[in-house]
C-alpha cells in the first residue's frame, strides 16, 4: 500500500456517491494532512476574520450591555411584575437547549455506532461548550445582586445558611455546572490524540509547545488506546442520562411552578425533544457555512446533512406533539385557569408570536419529508434558521405569555424586551460567534483520529485468515 | 549507536494489519515487555497485545457512587440536621427534591473519575517518553504504525530481535534511545 | 406553664434538685417553660427537644454583639453632634410615643394620633376618641405627614425673593398696619381657606376690632358654599346637616360620596357600614354623573346628567310629598320614593356639596317630609366661620382688587392664584395690590406674586386648633420643632395684634385659659392634648323647619321648562377635586400621587372621564389627547374613558397640572382650574370636545377590569345569603382541607396569625394602602415605573366590575400577602430568602436575598415588589427622619412584600413577655387594620377561636382567594352582602362582563 489515493471499494463513480460519510481517495496521510493544515499552515480565509471580526464587535456590546446592568440594575430590563421573567430565561433556555445536540451527537451516537457522526462530532461539541457559556450568562446576571450569586452554591458561611434545595433553581445549580464541566471534559478528551497530531506536524515552536502541553504526552500506545476507548464510552454513557436530566431540569423551572402554562406534566420530554430540535438547527446553521468556508465537503457530506435533517423532522414531530398535548391537556383538565391560559395563547396580545412559533417549529419542518428539501443545501440553512427563531419564540411564549396572564386579571400585565434585553441577546450571540471562531482557527474543528478509524484502509483484515 | 543506553527495538509498518501481525508474532515468539502505537485505536490490538485492563470501570463506579451518596447527605444535613426551615410547609426531608442534585453529582463525579482515571492509568501527562526519540515516530499520530520492545525484556537481545523484527516484514528498523 | 406565669415553690425543688455547678440564666430556663424553649427555638434554632448549652449561648451573644458592633460603621454626621446629657424625660430609644393631635382637611379637623421616635413623627393613626374619625383615617390624614418633611418645602422667609429675618417682616406689617389705620382698615383684607379655628377666629376677629374696615375672606376650592345655600334655601339660615348614616335604613345619595370624601369621611364609613350586617343592612340609591366611592357601594345605581338628578330629586320630592307637584317619577324614582316612603323616620336623603342648592334644598325637605330629621339627620350651626358663600365673596375681593380698593392682602395659607376660579382671574386682580403677604408651606404660584412669601409652618409642628364638622374642638400639638423655622397662622396674624412677637403656643393656650372644663386649667390642658380633643364642644343641634315657598317656586319653574338630555348637542363638565391630591394642596406628596385613584386606578395624572358611548360618538379612547373648550378657555386633556359615567358628562378634577407645586407636582397632569368658572364651580354645560392627534400614555397599576368569570371577589345578596349561608362557598371550586395532605405537620408556634378582610365593609378609599406605605417605608417609583408595571405599594386595591360598561356593578378587593401555609414562593427561592415561621408568617429576608424573582412568578396573587431599581431614596437627609426605625428600607434588586407588620408583632410580644403574658387579642393592629376607617381588615392569632380574627373568619361568608391552589392562605375573605330592593331590577344583566383596556 502507497501513500497515493486507492480507488474506491465500490464500482459506483465517486461523484454520484452522495450517500457516503467520506470521499473518496482519502488516507490516512492525505487526510491528516488536510485537517490538520486547517489550523497549522493554510491560510486563514477572509471570512475567517469577518467572522471573527462580528463577533467580537458583538462581544464588546454584551459587555458593554452587562456592565450598565450593574451599574443601574435588573430594571433596564423589560421585566415587570407580573412577567418577573423575560428576554433572560427564554434566552438561558434556548442557548442550552442548543447545547444539547453536541452531546447528542458526541455521546448517544457514539453508543449508537453512528460512524457518520464522526465528521461533526467535534465542532458540535465545542457548539455545546460555547452555547452553555453563552446560557450560563442569564442566570448569572438575571439576579437583582449579581454579585451574591454564590449564595445559590452549598458552602459554609457565617449566614448559617443554606441553599433550599427544593428549589428549581438550585436544581439548574447542580445540572448546568456537571453539563458544562462533562462537556468540556469530553471534548478535551476527545481532542488529545488530534492535539499530538498537531504536536507532531507543527512547525512553530509556540504551536508545538501549545500543542505539545495539551497533548501531555500522548503517543498513541496500545494500552493507552485501550483505556481512551474505555474512557470514552463510559464518558459517552454518562453524558447520555445527563443530557436528557439537563433540559429536564431546565424544564422543571417552570414545571414545578403553579403558573398556569408551566405547570405541565409534558414538560421533560417535550423540552429534551425540543432541545435537540433546537440543537440540530444550530448544528446545520454551523456546519452549512463551515464546510463551503474550509472546503469540507469531502467530510460533512451531503449524507450528513440529510441525516441531521432526518433527526430535525424526528424532533420536530415530538415537539409538534408536545404542543398539541399542551392545548388538549389544557381543555381537558377542565380547569378554567388552563384553559384560560391556551385560549389567551391564541387569541390573548401575545397571539401572533404562538401562530408564528406553530408555523416554524410545526408546519415549516414538514417539508424535510421531500428528499430534495433535505439535499439541497440552501433549503437546509432556511430551515435550521426558521427553527432557530421558532425555538426562541417558543420559550417567549411559555416563559413570557404565561406569566402575563395568570390567576388574579387585576394583576395581569404586559412585557416588551427592552433595547437592553435585544443588546444582551445579540451580545450573547457574538459571544458564541467569537468563541466558534477562535476555536475553529486553533483547534482540529474535525476529529482527526476518527476520521482515520472510518477510513477503508484502517480495517484490520483478519478474514483472511 | 551512541553511548546512550538503549530504551529498545522499534519496527515501522504502513498498516493496521501488518502491526497487528507483528505484535501476535512477537508475542507468540515470547517477547513481552513490547507495546504498539498506531494514529488510531485498533481493536485487535487488545487480544493481539493481551491487555486485559477492568480498572477503570471500577474507578467510574466509585466515582459516581460516592458523588450520589455526598450529594444527597449534603441536602439531607443542610435541610434536616443544620439548619431545618419551614419552606412552602415542604417535609425537611424533601427526597423528591433532593433526588435531582443527587443524579447530577452521581453523573459529575463518576465523569471526573473516568478521565481522571484514565490520564492517570495511562500515566499522562508524561512530558518525555524514550519512543520520541525514535527518528520517524512523528508519524505514529499521522499514518503509521509502530511496534516497539524493550530492552527491558527478558528475551531480549539487540541482535536477535533486530533479525526477528526484520522478519516480520517492516518498513524499517531502528533502535530505540533511553 | 404554658400560661408563663413563674411558680416560686417550683423554683426551689429546682433547685434543690440541681447536681454541682450547674448554670442557670434565668427562673424561666430553670423551669423550662414552653416560652423559654420557644424563645430559644426562635432565636438560635436551638431543636426545641435539646436545651441550649451555655457555651454555644455565649458563642452565639458573642457573634451577635460583634455583629451588632459592625452595624454601627455608619458614617458620621459633618455637624458636630452632641449626646444626651440630660435626656428629655419620656424618650426610651427605640420606644415610640404616641401624641393626640388633629389633620386639618378642607378645614376640619379629624382626630389623629401621631406615632414619634425620638421626636421624629413617623407614622399617622386614626384617634378614636374623635368623633370625625372614630380612629379610622382618610388618605390625606395618613399621606399629610409627608408633606411635612418635603425638600421642597419654602425654607425661609422672603421679601421680593430676597431672604428676610422675621423681624424685618414684623417692621413692614407695622408699617402696613400705620397705613391702613387712616381708612380703618378699609384697605385690609385677609383671604384664609375656610376656617375653623376658635384661636384664628379670635385673632381675626381681633385685628377687626382695631380696624373696623378690614375684610375677612375665606376661599376653598372644594368648598361647602352650595350645602350652606342650600339650608339658607330651605330653612332661610344656614345650617350645617349631619347625617347619621348608622341609623338610617334607606339611604338616597344625590351625587353625595360621603364614603369617598368629605370633612366626616372616616366617620360616616364606620357609620355606614355598621350597617352592612347580614342581619341589619341598609340600602342605598345613589344617583350621580360621575362614578364615586359611594356608588360603587350602592346597592342601586344610576349615572344621570345633572340636569337628570334635578329632575330625579324633584320626582323623588313629589311622590313621597315634599313638594306639591313635581315631574313624573320613572320606575326607578318611583321604587325609591317608594322604599323612603316606607322607611319614615329611618330613612335618609343627602346631596354633595358639588350639587347646587336646590337639590340640597329638596333633601332637607324629603327627610323633614319623612321624619328623619332628628333621627337620620341633625342640624347644627357650621363649624366654618368667615364667609359661607365663598364663590361670591372671592368674586368681590377680585373686584375690589381691581378697582384698587383693597392696599394690603394677606394671604393666610391657600394658593388662590392657582385654585380660585379661572373668571375671577385672581392673578392679573392681585397685581393692582400694594402690600402682598402670603403664608404658604410652598414656594407656590400664588407667594411667586407676593411681596412677602413667609415659610408656613407644617401642622404637625404648629400650636393651633380647629373643629371637626359638628363642632369638636381639637387642640393640634407640634410633633416637631418647625424643620424649617416655619411660622404658624396665628403667629402671622399675631403680626397684625398688639403682641406681634408671641409664640403660637401662648396664643392658643391663652385662647382656651378658662374656656377648658374643670378647675385646674393645667390639668385640664393635659387631658385635652392627651385624650386629643376638647370635650362638650360639639355644637347643639338646632331645630329648623323647611319653608316650602321657594320650593314650590323651584318646581314650577323646572316643570316648565321642557328639557332632553339626549338632545344637547354640547357636552356638560363636571369639577371635582382630585380623588388623590385634592384641591392640588397634596400635589407635592409622591405617596399620593402614586397611589392608585379609587376607580381608575390612574397615578400621577388626572384625566377627562368620558363614558364609553360618549366616547365612542367623540371618536376618542383612553389616552388620547383632546381639548377641552369651556367657556372660551381651553386645556388639553388625555382621556379616560369611564364605565358609569353618565353620558354627555366630562369629568375633570382639579388638583393637578402644578407649575410651582414642587419637584413632585410640577408638570403632572392638567389644570382644570382653568376652565373652573364662578358660574360653574362643579358643573355646567356647554364643553366642546376636540380631538388632537396626540396621544399621552397615562400610568395605570390595573388594566384588566374584569374577573373572568372566576369567583374571586365574591358578592351575595344579604337574602340570599341569610336564605343559604353555604351560597359564598358554593361559588368557587371546593379547597382541598388541612387533613388532605401527605406531608407531616410541622412545629406551629404558640399563636398563628391570620387576617379577615370584610369585602361588604370595604369602601376602597385606598386608606390601607398609604398607611402601609407609610408604615413599612415603601418607596415612590414614579410614573414610568408605574407605567412599567413596577408599583411598590404592599397592599393594593384591586377593582372589578360587573355587568355593562355603562352602568357595571363595582366591587372592590384589597390584596397583599395571603401568608400561604403552603407557599409557593417560598419553595422556589434558591437561597431559602423567603421561608414560613412557626407562627404562619411568610417571612421575608431582605438580606438573603439574591433577587430571582422566581418567588414572584410564582406567588398566584402577585403581591410581591422588587426592587427593580434602587428606588429607596438614600441621599435625601430629610427623607432618613420620616422613615419607620423599625423597618428596613430595602435597597436594590432584593424582594419585599406584606409582612403582616411584623414589627408590630414583635412589639407586642416584648410587651408581653415583660409582662410575662401571652400576647392579647387586638393587641396587635396592623398599619391597615388602623387606617381602615371600615374595620374592614382585622388581623389576630387564629388559634384562639375567642378572637376577633377568628369569630371573623368562621362567618360561613368566608372564603379564601385562589385556595383551590392548595396555598391555604391566612388572609381570607368574607363576601360582599348586597341588599338590592326586591322592586327593582339587578343593575349588572348576569354574564356581559366588561373586558379590560
Amino acid at each position: 500500500m502507497s501513500d497515493t489515493p486507492r480507488e474506491p471499494r465500490s464500482g459506483e463513480p465517486p461523484a454520484t456517491r452522495s450517500s457516503a460519510i467520506l470521499a473518496p481517495g482519502y488516507t490516512f496521510t492525505t487526510l491528516t494532512d488536510k485537517l490538520a493544515s486547517i489550523v497549522l499552515s493554510r491560510r486563514t480565509p477572509k471570512a475567517w476574520f469577518f467572522g471573527a471580526a462580528v463577533g467580537f464587535a458583538l462581544t464588546m456590546v454584551l459587555l458593554g450591555a452587562l456592565g450598565y446592568l450593574l451599574v443601574k440594575g435588573i430594571g433596564i430590563w423589560g421585566v415587570n411584575e407580573p412577567v418577573g421573567w423575560g428576554f433572560e430565561i427564554v434566552n438561558f433556555v434556548w442557548w442550552i437547549g442548543i447545547g444539547h445536540a453536541g452531546t447528542l451527537i458526541s455521546a448517544i451516537l457514539l453508543l449508537l455506532r453512528q460512524p457518520w457522526r464522526s465528521s461533526i462530532n467535534r465542532f458540535a461539541e465545542a457548539m455545546t461548550i460555547f452555547a452553555v457559556a453563552c446560557a450560563s450568562l442569564y442566570p448569572a446576571f438575571h439576579t437583582g445582586r449579581p454579585w451574591l450569586d454564590y449564595w445559590l452554591l452549598p458552602y459554609p458561611n457565617t449566614m448559617g445558611m443554606w441553599p433550599n434545595f427544593r428549589s428549581p433553581l438550585i436544581w439548574d445549580v447542580f445540572a448546568v455546572s456537571t453539563y458544562a464541566t462533562v462537556s468540556l471534559l469530553f471534548w478535551y478528551v476527545g481532542m488529545i490524540p488530534d492535539l499530538a497530531t498537531l504536536r507532531d506536524r507543527a512547525k512553530k515552536l509556540w504551536a508545538r509547545l501549545l500543542y505539545g502541553t495539551l497533548a501531555m504526552g500522548w503517543r498513541g500506545s496500545a494500552r493507552h488506546w485501550h483505556r481512551y476507548e474505555t474512557a470514552s464510552l463510559l464518558l459517552a454513557g454518562l453524558a447520555t442520562p445527563l443530557v436528557v436530566s439537563v433540559h429536564t431540569v431546565v424544564s422543571f423551572d417552570f414545571a414545578a411552578g403553579i403558573v398556569p402554562g408551566w405547570h405541565a406534566t409534558i414538560f421533560p420530554p417535550y423540552f429534551v425533544a425540543g432541545a435537540i430540535y433546537a440543537g440540530f438547527a444550530m448544528v446545520l446553521t454551523l456546519a452549512i457555512p463551515l464546510r463551503k468556508m474550509y472546503g469540507l465537503e469531502d467530510f460533512i457530506t451531503l449524507k450528513h446533512l440529510d441525516n441531521m435533517a432526518k433527526i430535525l423532522l424526528a424532533t420536530g414531530l415530538i415537539v409538534g406533539y408536545g404542543y398539541m398535548v399542551e392545548a388538549f391537556m389544557a381543555f381537558y383538565s377542565g380547569n378554567p385557569y388552563e384553559r384560560f391560559m391556551m385560549w389567551n395563547r391564541m387569541h390573548g396580545p401575545y397571539k401572533n408570536m404562538y401562530w408564528v412559533l406553530l408555523f416554524c417549529n410545526l408546519v415549516a419542518p414538514q417539508a424535510l419529508w421531500f428528499r430534495q428539501v433535505r439535499r439541497s443545501i440552501p433549503a437546509l440553512f432556511c430551515m435550521a434558521m426558521i427553527v432557530n427563531v421558532g425555538m426562541w419564540l417558543e420559550r417567549y411564549v411559555i416563559v413570557v405569555v404565561s406569566l402575563s396572564r395568570d390567576f388574579l386579571p387585576s394583576s395581569w400585565g404586559m412585557y416588551k424586551g427592552t433595547i437592553f434585553d435585544w443588546a444582551t441577546f445579540i451580545g450573547s450571540i457574538g459571544l458564541f460567534i467569537a468563541l466558534l471562531f477562535l476555536f475553529i482557527r486553533l483547534l482540529p474543528m474535525i476529529s482527526i483520529f476518527e476520521m482515520r478509524a472510518i477510513l477503508p484502509e484502517a480495517k484490520v483484515r483478519e478474514a483472511e485468515e | 549507536m551512541s553511548g546512550a543506553a538503549l530504551y529498545g527495538l522499534m519496527a515501522e509498518f504502513e498498516d493496521p494489519t501488518a502491526l497487528v501481525e507483528a505484535a501476535r508474532a512477537a508475542r507468540e515468539a515470547g517477547f513481552t515487555r513490547l507495546d504498539a502505537y498506531s494514529p488510531f485505536p485498533i481493536e485487535a490490538m487488545a487480544e493481539a497485545l493481551d491487555i486485559h485492563d477492568r480498572k477503570l470501570p471500577a474507578v467510574v463506579l466509585s466515582g459516581g457512587l460516592f458523588g450520589g451518596l455526598a450529594a444527597y447527605a449534603l441536602c439531607y444535613w443542610c435541610s434536616v440536621i443544620d439548619y431545618p426551615l419551614n419552606v412552602g410547609g415542604k417535609p425537611f426531608h424533601s427526597a423528591p427534591a433532593f433526588i435531582v442534585p443527587t443524579f447530577e453529582t452521581t453523573i459529575l463525579f463518576a465523569a471526573l473519575a473516568a478521565v481522571f482515571g484514565m490520564l492517570a492509568l495511562n500515566g499522562l501527562p508524561m512530558p518525555y517518553h524514550p519512543v520520541f526519540n525514535a527518528p520517524r515516530f512523528a508519524l505514529a499520530s499521522r499514518d503509521r504504525f509502530f511496534l516497539c520492545i524493550e530492552a527491558k525484556d527478558p528475551k531480549f537481545d539487540h541482535d536477535e530481535t533486530w533479525a526477528f523484527l526484520t522478519k516480520l516484514g517492516p518498513r524499517v528498523v531502528m533502535d530505540v534511545e533511553e | 406553664m404554658s400560661d408563663g406565669r413563674l411558680n416560686i415553690a417550683e423554683v426551689r425543688t429546682r433547685l434543690e434538685s440541681l447536681r454541682g455547678r450547674e448554670y442557670w440564666r434565668s427562673l424561666e430556663e430553670l423551669l423550662e417553660t414552653e416560652d423559654f424553649r420557644e424563645h430559644l427555638h426562635r432565636e438560635f434554632r436551638v431543636p426545641i427537644e435539646s436545651g441550649v448549652n451555655r457555651r454555644e449561648l455565649l458563642t452565639l451573644m458573642g457573634a451577635s454583639i460583634a455583629l451588632a458592633g459592625l452595624t454601627g460603621c455608619t458614617r458620621q454626621p459633618t455637624e458636630r453632634i452632641y449626646p444626651y446629657v440630660k435626656p428629655p424625660e419620656e424618650i426610651v430609644p427605640g420606644e415610640p410615643l404616641q401624641y393626640a393631635t388633629a389633620h386639618v382637611h378642607g378645614g376640619y379637623a379629624r382626630g389623629i394620633v401621631v406615632e414619634s421616635y425620638e421626636g421624629r413623627p413617623t407614622k399617622i393613626e386614626g384617634n378614636a376618641l374623635h368623633p370625625g374619625s372614630l380612629g379610622g383615617t382618610d388618605v390625606f390624614a395618613q399621606a399629610f405627614i409627608l408633606n411635612m418633611y418635603d425638600p421642597d418645602r419654602s425654607q425661609t422667609l422672603t421679601e421680593r425673593g430676597e431672604i428676610r429675618p422675621w423681624s424685618a417682616f414684623l417692621a413692614a406689617v407695622k408699617l402696613a398696619l400705620e397705613k391702613e389705620h387712616a381708612g380703618g382698615g378699609a384697605g385690609l383684607c385677609f383671604l384664609t381657606e375656610t376656617v375653623t379655628s376658635p384661636t384664628l377666629i379670635r385673632q381675626i376677629q381681633g385685628v377687626q376690632k382695631n380696624l373696623p374696615q378690614a375684610k375677612w375672606i375665606s376661599w376653598e376650592p372644594a368648598g361647602r358654599d352650595n350645602v350652606y345655600e342650600g339650608a339658607l334655601l330651605a330653612f332661610g339660615e344656614r345650617v350645617e346637616p349631619l347625617p347619621a348614616f348608622d341609623k338610617a335604613d334607606v339611604i338616597l345619595s344625590l351625587e353625595a360620596d360621603f364614603l369617598g370624601s368629605g370633612p366626616a369621611m372616616p366617620r360616616a364609613v364606620r357609620d355606614f357600614v355598621s350597617r352592612r350586617k347580614a342581619d341589619r343592612m341598609n340600602r342605598l340609591y345613589v344617583v350621580e354623573s360621575t362614578p364615586t366611592l359611594t356608588g360603587a357601594k350602592a346597592d342601586h345605581r344610576r349615572p344621570l346628567t345633572p340636569a337628570q338628578i334635578e329632575d330625579f330629586a324633584f320626582a323623588v320630592a313629589a311622590a313621597v310629598g315634599a313638594i306639591p307637584s313635581g315631574p313624573p317619577a320613572d320606575p326607578f324614582a318611583a321604587a325609591v320614593a317608594a322604599d323612603l316612603k316606607a322607611h319614615p323616620g329611618s330613612g335618609l336623603v343627602v346631596a354633595g356639596e358639588s350639587q347646587p342648592a336646590a337639590l340640597h334644598a329638596l333633601a332637607h325637605a324629603i327627610n323633614e317630609a319623612l321624619g328623619n330629621v332628628g333621627k337620620t339627620v341633625v342640624y347644627t350651626e357650621p363649624a366654618a366661620a368667615g364667609t359661607l358663600d365663598q364663590h361670591a365673596a372671592l368674586q368681590g375681593l377680585a373686584r375690589d382688587m381691581r378697582d384698587g380698593r383693597v392696599s394690603t392682602l394677606v394671604i393666610v395659607g391657600g394658593n388662590p392664584v392657582f385654585n380660585a376660579p379661572a373668571d375671577v382671574d385672581f392673578a392679573a386682580a392681585m397685581k393692582n395690590v400694594e402690600l402682598r403677604i402670603h403664608l404658604g408651606l410652598y414656594d407656590d404660584e400664588t407667594s411667586r406674586l407676593c411681596h412677602w412669601h413667609v415659610a408656613g409652618a407644617h401642622s404637625l409642628e404648629t400650636w393651633s386648633d380647629a373643629r371637626a364638622l359638628d363642632g369638636t374642638v381639637t387642640i393640634l400639638q407640634p410633633l416637631i420643632a418647625p424643620l424649617f423655622n416655619g411660622k404658624s397662622a396665628h403667629e402671622v396674624l399675631a403680626a397684625f395684634s398688639d403682641h406681634p412677637e408671641r409664640s403660637g403656643h401662648d396664643i392658643v393656650k391663652d385662647h382656651w385659659r378658662g374656656q377648658l372644663p374643670g378647675a385646674d386649667f393645667e390639668a385640664a390642658w393635659r387631658r385635652t392634648l392627651h385624650d386629643g380633643l376638647v370635650e362638650s364642644t360639639a355644637y347643639p343641634t338646632k331645630s329648623v323647619s323647611v319653608k316650602s315657598s321657594p320650593l314650590s317656586a323651584l318646581s314650577s319653574r323646572l316643570q316648565s321648562e321642557i328639557r332632553n338630555p339626549k338632545s344637547e348637542i354640547a357636552l356638560t363638565i363636571l369639577f371635582r377635586p382630585d380623588p388623590t391630591v385634592w384641591d392640588g394642596a397634596y400635589a407635592n406628596n409622591g405617596w399620593l400621587q402614586e397611589l392608585a385613584k379609587p376607580l381608575t386606578k390612574l397615578t400621577w395624572d388626572n384625566a377627562a372621564l368620558i363614558a364609553p358611548a360618549t366616547a365612542q360618538r367623540l371618536g376618542v379612547e383612553t389616552e388620547d389627547v383632546v381639548e377641552l373648550a369651556f367657556e372660551g378657555r381651553k386645556v388639553s386633556a388625555p382621556v379616560w374613558v369611564m364605565p358609569g359615567q353618565a353620558e354627555d358628562c366630562v369629568t375633570v378634577h382639579f388638583g393637578n397640572g402644578r407649575t410651582r407645586g414642587g419637584k413632585v407636582a410640577n408638570g403632572k397632569g392638567f389644570d382644570a382650574y382653568a376652565l373652573r368658572t364662578t358660574s360653574a364651580l362643579w358643573s355646567g354645560p356647554g364643553l366642546r370636545v376636540a380631538k388632537t392627534l396626540r396621544r399621552l400614555p397615562l400610568a395605570t397599576t390595573q388594566h384588566h377590569w374584569s374577573m373572568e368569570g372566576r369567583a374571586l371577589a365574591r358578592a351575595v345578596t344579604a337574602e340570599e345569603y341569610r336564605r343559604d349561608p353555604g351560597a359564598v362557598a358554593k361559588m368557587g371550586e371546593h379547597p382541598p382541607g388541612p387533613e388532605d395532605t401527605l406531608y407531616p405537620k410541622l412545629p406551629t408556634g404558640s399563636y398563628a396569625w391570620g387576617l379577615s378582610i370584610d369585602l361588604s365593609a370595604c369602601v376602597g378609599c385606598n386608606a390601607c394602602v398609604v398607611a402601609c406605605q407609610s408604615e413599612n417605608n415603601i418607596p415612590v417609583v414614579g410614573k414610568e415605573e408605574v407605567a412599567r408595571g413596577r408599583a411598590m405599594q404592599w397592599i393594593r386595591i384591586d377593582r372589578y366590575y360587573k355587568g355593562g360598561l355603562e352602568n357595571p356593578e363595582t366591587i372592590h378587593q384589597p390584596v397583599t400577602c395571603m401568608h400561604c401555609e403552603n407557599a409557593p414562593c417560598e419553595v422556589v427561592c434558591p437561597v431559602n430568602a423567603t421561608v414560613h415561621s412557626a407562627e404562619g408568617l411568610n417571612q421575608m429576608i431582605y438580606n438573603r436575598c439574591v433577587g430571582t424573582r422566581y418567588c414572584s412568578n410564582n406567588c398566584p396573587y402577585k403581591v410581591r415588589r422588587f426592587n427593580f431599581f434602587l428606588y429607596s431614596d438614600f441621599t435625601t437627609e430629610i427623607l432618613k427622619m420620616s422613615r419607620n426605625p423599625e423597618v428596613t428600607v430595602r435597597s436594590r434588586g432584593v424582594m419585599e412584600k406584606c409582612s403582616y407588620c411584623v414589627q408590630r408583632i414583635n412589639r407586642a410580644r416584648y410587651a408581653a413577655e415583660k409582662e410575662n403574658r401571652p400576647i392579647r387579642d387586638g393587641e396587635i393592629v396592623t398599619a391597615c387594620q388602623q387606617a381602615c376607617p371600615a374595620q374592614a381588615i382585622v388581623f389576630g392569632n387564629i388559634d384562639d377561636p375567642e378572637s376577633r380574627v377568628s369569630k371573623a373568619k368562621a362567618e360561613k361568608r368566608d372564603y379564601g382567594l385562589l385556595v383551590e391552589l392548595g396555598t391555604r392562605p391566612r388572609t381570607t375573605y368574607l363576601a360582599q352582602l348586597t341588599n338590592p330592593s326586591p322592586a327593582l331590577p339587578s343593575v349588572a344583566a348576569p354574564g356581559e362582563e366588561g373586558h379590560g383596556a
